[in-house]
């Protein structure tokens, strides 16, 4: 079935589909709400995630802390959000890591009234710009 | 009766929430959003309402992903902070009007809305910084000056629910209220939003125009608005800006024609536009009291 929201670049829509695929792995993440399953997961990471049945590349996207690549395998900003808290990293710097920015430019640019609409709406507008 | 006096809808960034919690509202960053709201915390103790009704949207807290209400209605006798992964915020447990929680618990399902009851939750930022911003500071050892109804809605899974079933979910909510005998003042919350995408690589988008035009058919054109595509809220407003979708239940909850009282925009908070306004049906004119 084709999606009327597949053309807006740089945007994971997480609908069902995603959400089935990444269901193991956001499960994992929401685990770390709570401080013992933190303490757990830092004491040793392997073991931890041993708990739940994700793909190698959920695991290994884990392993990496690849925030792009935790969304395109399914998993959702508020649960991938749980284990960048637990790395100390929070939504602002979240956000400038996964833009590719860097954290100081993305915090400017919020500062500048954020990232505009115009050249953002559409896939074909960030097609050969080198983006998406 | 009951009655519904007014609706509010607020932003609900955690940042906010955190920012409040570390008393640091008066540096330069954060000046400008509070500086909004001090004339909504003195319209608050107008209104003076005995219950909030107040919707929004829990972030992956209280529910995790083995099940998802589209509408989760708030029946506990109260609701405690949840921990988000860096401690509860140190903010009073909220307190339910559980009897008409439960009236319109059973008044909604008769009128063909379906929704879920909770008699167990914990509330995260999005219940809680509302709270916080129109009431201002108080301790975990304190309590809310209002009793509160926690509707949850499914904004976090694609597709949340539409404008339009929001819009008459509010009218339902109203027909509840306002079949209920006790004398109480209700005010209705809409929160989340306004344009704001916290995710991949077009996370920051931020859309002014598309926020103004929204909060101004809130009174012009409540209707029309309710009937925006998803889509739209995608494109325009960023992945996260579908959360306004809550503010129809508000808007849907008040008179066709309301009084706008109010109104704070400001960015940035965080990754988010903060957009903040007060409607009062005509009946009850809080503010020219």
């Amino acid at each position: 079935m084709k999606k009327d929201y597949e053309d807006i670049p740089g945007t994971i829509v997480f609908d069902a589909d995603r959400g089935r695929e990444g269901y193991q792995l956001n499960q994992f993440c929401i685990s770390l709400r709570l401080q013992k399953n933190r303490d757990e997961f830092n004491a040793d990471e392997e073991a931890y995630l041993d708990r739940y049945r994700m793909t190698p590349e959920q695991r290994q996207a884990v392993r990496d802390r690849d925030w792009n690549g935790l969304l395109a395998l399914g998993g959702n900003i508020y649960y991938t959000s749980k284990l960048a808290a637990n790395d100390g990293i929070n939504f602002q710097n979240l956000a400038g890591l996964m833009t590719g920015m860097g954290v100081e430019a993305y915090r400017e640019m919020m500062l500048n009234g954020g990232r505009p609409p115009e050249g953002n709406r559409y896939q074909y507008e960030w097609d050969g710009k080198g983006e998406g | 009766m009951a009655r519904v006096t007014a609706g509010v809808g607020c932003s609900h960034v955690p940042a906010i929430g955190v920012a409040m919690d570390q008393g640091i509202t008066d540096q330069p960053y954060w000046a400008p959003v509070f500086e909004g709201f001090e004339a909504s915390r003195e319209w608050m103790r107008k209104a003076d309402p005995d219950v909030i009704f107040l919707v929004y949207n829990d972030h992956c807290t209280a529910f995790d992903a083995s099940c998802i209400p589209t509408f989760a209605l708030g029946c506990a006798p109260e609701f405690h902070p949840a921990d988000e992964g860096w401690g509860p915020r140190p903010v009073p447990v909220v307190k339910n009007h559980q009897k008409l929680a439960s009236h319109i618990a059973q008044s909604l399902i008769l009128d063909e809305f379906d929704i879920t009851i909770m008699n167990e939750m914990e509330v995260d930022h999005g219940l809680t910084v509302p709270l916080s911003m129109m009431y201002g500071e108080h301790g975990p050892d304190d309590e809310w000056p209002a009793l509160v109804i926690p509707l949850a809605v499914n904004v976090v899974q694609y597709p949340a629910p539409t404008g339009n079933r929001c819009y008459n979910l509010g009218k339902a909510v109203r027909r509840a209220i306002e079949s209920y005998e006790e004398d109480l003042d209700i005010v209705i919350f809409g929160t989340g939003g306004m344009s704001h995408q916290l995710q991949y690589k077009r996370a920051g988008l931020i859309n002014r125009e598309w926020d103004t035009r929204f909060l101004n058919r809130l009174t012009s054109d409540p209707v029309g608005l309710s009937r925006t595509p998803h889509v739209e809220y995608l494109r325009e407003a960023g992945s996260e800006g579908v959360e306004m979708v809550m503010w129809h239940v508000m808007r849907g909850a008040l008179d066709e024609d309301v009084t706008e009282v109010h109104r704070h925009y400001h960015v940035p908070a965080s990754n988010t536009a903060v957009g903040h306004i007060i409607l009062e049906n005509s009946e009850y004119r809080i503010s020219a009291e």
